[in-house]
């Protein structure tokens, strides 16, 4: 027909006859990259398929997955979370902190972790929702402020066991074993626990975000606000409760990232952001979806993490890792953009 | 300069997508100086056919010809090249806020390259001056563009269209927005354009703006010609040229005076300085508020519906104080609300997900709906979406089509069926015609003629005749108050509409 409009009204929809080939590749595209490369890497190195190394890809992804769930919930709502990778550094910080110098045991540090990064979050959305500060800007400013604020209590210095601090007195404590047990163990000694944190919390936001209706009434809320207010949703507190949950699942990818290294880090973050947000926007094209999507979000870091495993066992050097990621988002962007013209 | 004796013509144009033929061999012409109406429902062609002029799309096979020489067009800047400009139905893109107003006068010009390299804001203004002269426009040159109302906004933009000299202006829609006086306005410039043998191609669903402006209808239903009207117009036999039938008025119901308003209002002030209204509305009744832009209508209906709160006085429903402090609590007891400009208010971009036909209906019936645990109800919501497609005749690929996808008409009637996907007490529309064809406006109203009783219905429209169309009784507003109470009765429509106008015209002069 020809009266049609897109949503905003400029766009002409054309019904020429796609390829049913080129359909099929762009609402499949990702899934089957990721099979090709898989099959391509178990061709020249048979070690890529034992179990081992493919659990070890999902153990390596799982925090930046969890990273990039909370962008995709941020980016569901309509918003923006730039201040992810600082909340998990954060995170990290406040773990090491809690058991090294406080002497805390496990229960009370993941506790506060998590606590922490739902505060982060309750931050943003004081800054974005009462104080409507642009999202990009807020969490931008979020990203500074955590980032800087991380570095405080230790001087500005990585939290061990035995470290000293500025007036003599040095850090007795140690990280709890209970603690990293959630970095670090196997279940039947085989599946890594971040990588079954990441199963469940990716499960249960997958029903949360597809089929309960809260879910709906975040992407309403993304989609057209005005229009989801005048349908009755709580905008508001979708939209701070979005800011809070991408917190909280940043300060849990945190948590792990701690109890798998065992210190407190400075460096640690580095680039956490970006690949979270790469995961969270290759999951736009997976299943051909042009949205955030919980399921999305995962394949695309897990195709991250094929990406870099089979190629580091190739032995391309390590210095090749962000050129090869940018060129997986741009190409999958790319795929998922072009075939709706 | 170009000659004076252009005749602008279409020969045999046939433009298909896919497997559905949208234009077939439509042929028309007009003369310079002539004001031809494109008349015709949603999906008819026009639009194609605009396009197909502007240089937006090609055509599949014909022609266009400019005093008998065919021309291509293969961009819209090609068509102005060749003297075809074609102001868009879209009032957002007919010009940039940010620039002044001068500077969007000379917009062609200077995103066309064709000004001096040094461009000072005195030559703008200078320039500008002599645009604005020409199309009489009294308007603050150097103000920014973005100050502008939507009715002087289309002035500026069709003002544009005049300084390049062009053989044809082609007017989308382009009273859509505008009130009555506005309107006016609007036709007073094409009268200039006329004068200058400008030949103009008119779209509009307003038979009152057809009647008073155009030369010559051309009728176009399935992507044929199916008639052409001279003056003086029969604009009766149009209409039913263009949607195929009759359209009888749809049938009143009784006097309803013994009905008790279930809604009523006391000394509300919708502004510190506004009238005061009092109103009650009555149950089973369509009320419809009609006045110019501004007037207060929409203001009215976001009180009512919890935008926004009144300044002073009390509204009682069904004798218990009501004063909503958001539109989720007025949903909850039964007062729904669509607002104006169905993009803007009610639908989401089409890869949100829930933005499809059935979730649309259903996003505020979530909770209603929803099975335990809170899972969306996506059975009921299928079946409700269903019963609504059968009901409205909602023309579709089914339950889980994309908006974006259906005509103006049919998305109306998703957003009439979102709010009647349960039952209300007090259902408020805020400009539901919009952009609807004249088929598709009939089935709204009969939709709205076949509610539970029990349940009011107040429409805001600043078109008269759509008021005269779905109204059991008219209020016309002007200033944020109610200056006429009208229940309409068997009287000639006509001279009603003609009565009704004028009132609504001088609601802007005083």
């Amino acid at each position: 027909m020809s009266e049609i409009m897109s949503p905003t009204g400029t766009r002409q929809h054309s019904n020429r006859a796609r390829l049913p080939l080129l359909a099929i590749a762009g609402r499949s595209g990702i899934f089957l990259t990721l099979i090709g490369l898989i099959a391509l890497f178990a061709i020249i190195q048979p070690l890529f398929l034992r179990a081992a190394n493919l659990l070890g890809i999902l153990e390596a992804v799982s925090v930046t997955a969890l990273l990039g769930l909370g962008i995709t919930v941020s980016l569901a709502v309509g918003g923006f979370d730039l201040s992810v990778g600082s909340t998990a550094a954060m995170s990290v910080m406040t773990a090491a902190y809690a058991q090294v110098v406080w002497g805390w045991g496990a229960v009370p540090t993941v506790f506060l972790v998590l606590c922490v990064g739902a505060l982060i979050g309750l931050f943003n959305s004081l800054l974005i929702v009462v104080l409507r500060v642009p999202d990009l800007l807020a969490t931008l400013g979020t990203l500074f402020l955590v980032g800087g604020l991380q570095l405080i209590p230790s001087g500005g210095n990585s939290i061990a066991t035995g470290m000293t601090f500025a007036d003599g007195s040095t850090a007795n404590g140690i990280f709890s074993p209970a603690f990293l047990v959630l970095g670090r163990s196997r279940l039947w000694g085989l599946v890594p626990l971040p990588v079954i944190v990441l199963g469940f919390v990716a499960l249960v936001l997958w029903v949360f975000m597809e089929r309960l209706r809260w879910g709906r009434l975040i992407y309403a809320v993304g989609g057209n606000e005005l229009a989801a207010h005048l349908a009755g949703a709580p905008t508001v507190r979708l939209r701070s409760f979005a800011y809070v949950l991408s917190g909280l699942l940043a300060s849990l990818g945190g948590v792990l990232l701690a109890a798998r290294v065992g210190r407190g880090d400075i460096m640690t973050g580095g680039s956490l952001l970006q690949d979270g947000f790469a995961s969270a926007l290759i999951g736009f094209a997976v299943l051909n979806l042009r949205r955030p999507n919980v399921l999305g979000t995962v394949v695309g870091a897990i195709l991250v993490g094929v990406l870099l495993n089979g190629l580091t066992m190739l032995n391309a050097p390590y210095y090749t890792q962000d050129f090869i990621k940018g060129a997986v988002l741009v190409g999958s962007l790319a795929l998922t953009y072009r075939l709706h013209r | 300069m170009h000659p004076i004796s252009t005749v602008v013509a279409a020969r045999n144009i046939t433009k298909s997508f896919g497997s559905s033929l949208v234009l077939d061999g439509v042929s028309i012409a007009v003369d310079p100086g002539e004001v031809v109406a494109l008349m015709g429902a949603n999906g008819a062609g026009k639009s194609t056919l605009v396009k197909i002029l502007a240089g937006v799309q090609p055509p599949d096979r014909g022609t266009v010809e400019i005093a008998g020489r065919p021309v291509r067009l293969s961009t819209p800047a090609a068509a102005r090249g060749v003297g075809i400009v074609s102001v868009h139905q879209q009032v957002a893109d007919t010009g940039i806020g940010a620039l002044s107003i001068a500077e969007n006068l000379l917009l062609d010009d200077i995103c066309g390259g064709r000004v001096p390299i040094v461009l000072t804001p005195a030559r703008i203004l200078e320039r500008a001056a002599r645009i604005a002269e020409t199309a009489q426009l009294d308007l603050d040159l150097p103000a920014p563009f973005s100050t502008l109302s939507l009715a002087n906004r289309q002035l500026v933009a069709i003002a544009r269209a005049f300084s390049g000299r062009p053989h044809m202006v082609i007017l989308d829609e382009p009273t859509a927005s505008l009130s009555a006086v506005e309107s006016q306005k609007l036709f007073t410039l094409i009268d200039k354009l006329k004068q200058r043998g400008i030949a103009v191609l008119f779209i509009s669903h307003k038979l009152a703006d057809l009647r008073r402006i155009a030369d010559r209808a051309i009728v176009l239903r399935h992507g044929r010609i199916v008639g052409e009207f001279a003056r003086p117009l029969d604009l009766g036999a149009a209409t039913t040229a263009m949607i195929g039938r009759q359209v009888d008025a749809a049938p009143r119901r009784g006097p309803t005076q013994s009905a008790r308003a279930s809604l009523e209002l006391h000394g509300i002030r919708l502004r510190v300085e506004a009238p005061l209204i009092n109103l009650a509305i009555i149950p089973g009744e369509i009320t419809v508020v009609t006045g110019p832009l501004g007037a207060g209508k929409t203001s009215l209906l976001e009180m009512l519906f919890g935008v926004r709160q009144p300044f002073a006085g009390t509204v009682t429903f069904s004798d218990a104080p009501w004063r909503p402090s958001s539109p989720a609590r007025a949903i909850e007891h039964g007062v729904f609300m669509a607002g104006e400009d169905r993009w803007r208010t009610s639908f989401a971009p089409s890869s949100t997900l829930g933005s499809d036909l059935a979730g649309t209906i259903a996003l505020p019936h979530l909770r209603a709906w929803a099975r335990p645990f809170g899972f969306v109800g996506r059975s009921t919501e299928l079946a409700a979406a269903r019963g609504a497609i059968g009901r409205l005749a909602i023309v579709c690929r089914g339950p889980r089509d994309r908006l974006d996808h259906l005509s103006g008409g049919n998305q109306q009637k998703v957003v009439l069926a979102r709010w009647q996907a349960r039952p209300s007490r007090l259902l408020l529309l805020d400009e539901p015609f919009h952009g609807v064809d004249l088929g598709a406006r009939h089935d709204l109203i009969e939709a709205l003629r076949k509610m539970d009783p029990s349940a009011a219905v107040l429409i805001a429209t600043s078109d008269v005749e759509e008021a005269m169309e779905a109204a059991d009784r008219i209020l016309i507003m002007r200033e944020h108050g109610i200056v006429a109470d009208h229940r309409t009765g068997q009287e000639n429509l006509l001279a009603r509409l003609a009565s009704l106008e004028t009132l609504a015209a001088g609601a802007v002069g005083a």
